[in-house]
């Protein structure tokens, strides 16, 4: 141990940060259990055990374990959360084995990765089993993800739409009574003072009662989650905030085109609430490793990951949209970090070109 | 109602620790039957030795003669004989020479009370050698010779006189007892600063946690002058003297230059006490407050003591040691340096002893930096401390000099914060020695 300083440290250790932010999304995975049964404790156990047995191999190979940093349980909880419960054991496995092999230690490890490792496993799997990943069969009759339901019943629609929720509505996708009754609640109570009206379905976006990835689904659990880390400082609130508000905006401004409705008439809560978004938002893209450390390299990186997160979404042929984004910023971050760092102190440019501010300061003052 | 001034790049808010001692009032220590008296006394030279074993030396006497700008008179802090002349080492490793004094004879000035003189009388050139003659240098971190740092050269330069009462340092309240018991004093000594430097301003930053150092040394201004007195932010490090200069004015010192080149000049109320002490009662530089704390200590408080004790005696007063003990720091627990030798002896910049354990210290083994920014949201001088540790690990200092690495104060506070407990600051030092 050194004698030098510091002397004392914070709390905070690199396992302690990995095991929080896993910690932080048991609710959500369980609420997915919960909704989905068995299948999807299967999926998020294989995701975490290929991860855990990845690591640990490498470990051996090392000779130096690193299971105890928490990472590759963190990963592997990532990878089962974003899978829909109806794949095959094959592509969690997959998809944690390549986060885990390629993504993360062909670079180094933990720190190493300038990729989000999750983030590589899972678009790694949904460019390898697109089809798997949105519904359950070729037929795709039975389950398939909602974002997969407002694509499909946009392709036969004609004539005013009346947006997701609209199409939703239009295919008898069922609205739960938790969803009826909160929403109702709201209207008489809350949104009158604001003379709004929430039209029935979000809630049950909110709470997870739609069919979608695992994990993916309980944006309230997600949220509690986000709120904890953030207020003990694991993570910054700087980047999920800035994908939201960038996110927010260019659906606002461009997301009801793709449904007739023209420009300024997307519907921000729909598309924020369903898919993947909120957990690309607040788990994918706040990776402490493969995120820039400068405030303003984290807004910039925030914002552009969700206006890519648009782009993909609404225009791209894959699911995975906000993974995807995160992954294609994740390639400018040394751009950020070198190009944005804050001003040193004391570099402030002067304004006398003659030098130092002495020659001002003490001009011929003193008697 | 006063706002509260801080920096605006970086800083942190460490566990202050602060409560075991910050209100309990000073206690003399028992006197140090041998005194270890290093001829180091500041960041610079050595003193030139003018005793011999063998030798009587009186409290106060003058054992080491300063040698330069850089260094300071060092003297007996009790009467006794000189044992020996051997090396030690520092707490931050330098090896100085010391006298070893044994404990004999009689006091001079302990148990009397001291005669006041008058200064206002006496000339700056006077004034400036009777706080030269009793070796005053800055006492709460970075030690320079006082005399050197309020000349007549400082003077011209000087617009700005800041007095540093933030104390930013977790566990470190030695300043804040000082101000809340003897703001007379210190006043005085401002006063006579005052007159050395003839400064345009006067500003008291004293730190937003000493509400009552505030009340006190603000009923003790009546000579009617203007001074500002500024609230500092609990923010570390809050007490460095760029962030102070920042807070208190908005000047930024240049990053190649001097807290002077912007027409500043801080002084640490602990320092203005020993000035006062110098010039009004006359009395040589050989005690200090030093703050004993940490759980490891039994009766943690501020205590008064002779440069050249052990700290083994002085934690001995404290009720010695009690639980199982991480490490003993000397000096605050972010620039402090540990060490294992409860010979070391107090020194006059050693601003704390503390006896931490191992929830206190949170040790972990180091492991590989997961790039989380920690360090740079820290640093108070807007570096990336983990990007500058890796180039100099690469061997690639040249570049780090490029990013700022000698802007770094070595503050400690990137130390802090890493989860990965890489250790920064010993990474960075080691580009600055071997760029």
């Amino acid at each position: 141990m050194s004698a030098n300083p510091p002397q004392f440290h914070d709390r905070a250790t690199t396992g302690r940060m990995m095991w929080a932010i896993a910690l932080s999304l048991l609710p959500a995975a369980g609420w997915g259990v919960y909704r989905y049964g068995t299948p999807a404790l299967f999926i998020i156990m294989v995701a975490v055990g290929a991860a855990v047995i990845s690591e640990g191999v490498i470990g051996l190979i090392r000779r130096r374990p690193t299971l105890r940093d928490g990472s590759a349980v963190l990963v592997g909880l990532l990878i089962g959360m974003a899978m829909p419960p109806w794949v095959g054991l094959h592509v969690p496995a997959t998809a944690a084995i390549f986060a885990m092999l390629v993504v993360k230690w062909s670079f180094g490890g933990l720190g190493g990765n300038w990729m989000n490792a999750a983030a590589g496993g899972l678009v790694f799997a949904f460019y390898s089993w697109n089809r798997q990943m949105i519904g359950p069969g070729v037929d795709g009759e039975s389950s398939a993800t909602v974002l997969a339901t407002v694509r499909g019943a946009l392709e036969t629609a004609s004539g005013p739409v009346g947006g997701p929720v609209g199409l939703l509505r239009a295919v008898g996708y069922p609205v739960s009574s938790v969803d009826a009754s909160v929403t109702d609640w709201l209207n008489a109570r809350v949104l009158t003072v604001v003379g709004a009206n929430l039209p029935g379905g979000y809630v049950d976006l909110f709470l997870g009662y739609v069919d979608g990835a695992i994990g993916e689904g309980a944006v309230a659990l997600l949220l509690i989650g986000t709120i904890a880390l953030v207020a003990t400082r694991v993570i910054r609130w700087e980047i999920p905030a800035a994908y939201f508000a960038s996110y927010a905006i260019v659906t606002r401004v461009f997301g009801g085109l793709v449904f007739g409705d023209g420009y300024m008439a997307g519907d921000v809560l729909f598309h924020t609430l369903s898919g993947g978004v909120v957990f690309a938002m607040f788990y994918l893209a706040p990776d402490l490793s493969s995120a820039p450390t400068n405030r303003t390299g984290m807004l910039v990186y925030g914002a552009g990951a969700g206006a890519l997160t648009f782009l993909f979404r609404f225009y791209g042929a894959y699911p995975g949209s906000g993974a995807f984004a995160v992954l294609v910023m994740n390639t400018v971050v040394p751009l950020l970090n070198r190009g944005l760092r804050p001003r040193r102190f004391g570099t402030r440019r002067r304004r006398d070109p003659g030098g130092r501010v002495r020659a001002i300061a003490g001009a011929g003052r003193k008697p | 109602m006063m706002r509260t001034a801080t920096f605006p790049v970086g800083g942190l808010y460490p566990v202050h620790h602060k409560h075991a001692a910050h209100r309990r009032a000073i206690r003399n220590a028992i006197l140090p039957a041998v005194s270890i008296v290093p001829l180091r006394q500041s960041h610079g030279p050595d003193a030139e030795l003018c005793v011999a074993p063998g030798d009587r030396v009186g409290e106060g006497t003058r054992i080491g003669r300063a040698v330069g700008d850089l260094c300071a008179h060092v003297h007996s802090p009790i009467p006794g004989l000189v044992r020996e002349i051997r090396p030690v080492t520092l707490p931050d490793g330098v090896i100085s020479t010391a006298a070893v004094i044994d404990l004999a004879g009689s006091f001079d000035r302990l148990g009397k009370v001291l005669a006041r003189h008058e200064w206002k009388t006496l000339r700056p050139g006077t004034l400036l050698r009777l706080i030269e003659d009793a070796g005053v240098v800055g006492m709460s971190g970075v030690s320079q010779p006082t005399h050197a740092a309020i000349d007549a050269t400082a003077a011209a330069s000087c617009r700005w006189l800041i007095v540093n009462g933030a104390e930013s340092e977790p566990y470190v309240c030695a300043d804040h007892r000082l101000m809340v018991e003897h703001p007379a004093e210190i006043f005085e000594g401002l006063q006579i600063v005052e007159r050395l430097l003839a400064p345009d301003r006067v500003a008291v930053g004293i730190g937003a946690d000493k509400r009552d150092a505030m009340r006190r040394m603000r009923a003790h201004d009546n000579d009617g002058r203007r001074r500002d007195y500024v609230r500092l932010s609990v923010k570390y490090p809050q007490g460095d003297e760029r962030q102070l200069i920042r807070a208190v004015t908005g000047l930024e010192v240049p990053s190649d230059g001097h807290a002077i080149d912007v027409g500043c000049v801080t002084i640490s109320a602990a320092t203005l006490y020993a000035i006062w002490e110098a010039v009004v009662t006359r009395k040589p530089l050989y005690e200090r407050v030093v703050t004993v704390a940490g759980r490891g200590v039994a009766r943690p408080g501020n205590i008064k003591v002779r440069i050249g004790t052990p700290i083994g005696g002085l934690l001995a007063e404290c009720g010695g040691v009690t639980d199982p003990v991480a490490r003993i720091v000397i000096g605050g627990p972010l620039r402090g340096y540990a060490t294992t030798d409860l010979t070391t002896p107090v020194l006059k910049y050693t601003t704390a002893v503390l006896v931490l354990t191992a929830a206190e210290v949170n040790a972990a083994p180091i492991v590989g930096c997961i790039r989380c920014g920690r360090c740079a949201e820290a640093c108070p001088m807007g570096l990336d401390p983990a990007q500058l540790y890796k180039l100099v690990a690469h061997g690639r200092s040249g570049d780090a000099v490029d990013y700022g690495l000698f802007d770094c104060t070595e503050c400690g506070g990137c130390g802090y914060v890493c989860p990965s407990r890489i250790p920064l600051v010993d990474g960075l030092r080691n580009g600055k020695a071997n760029r």
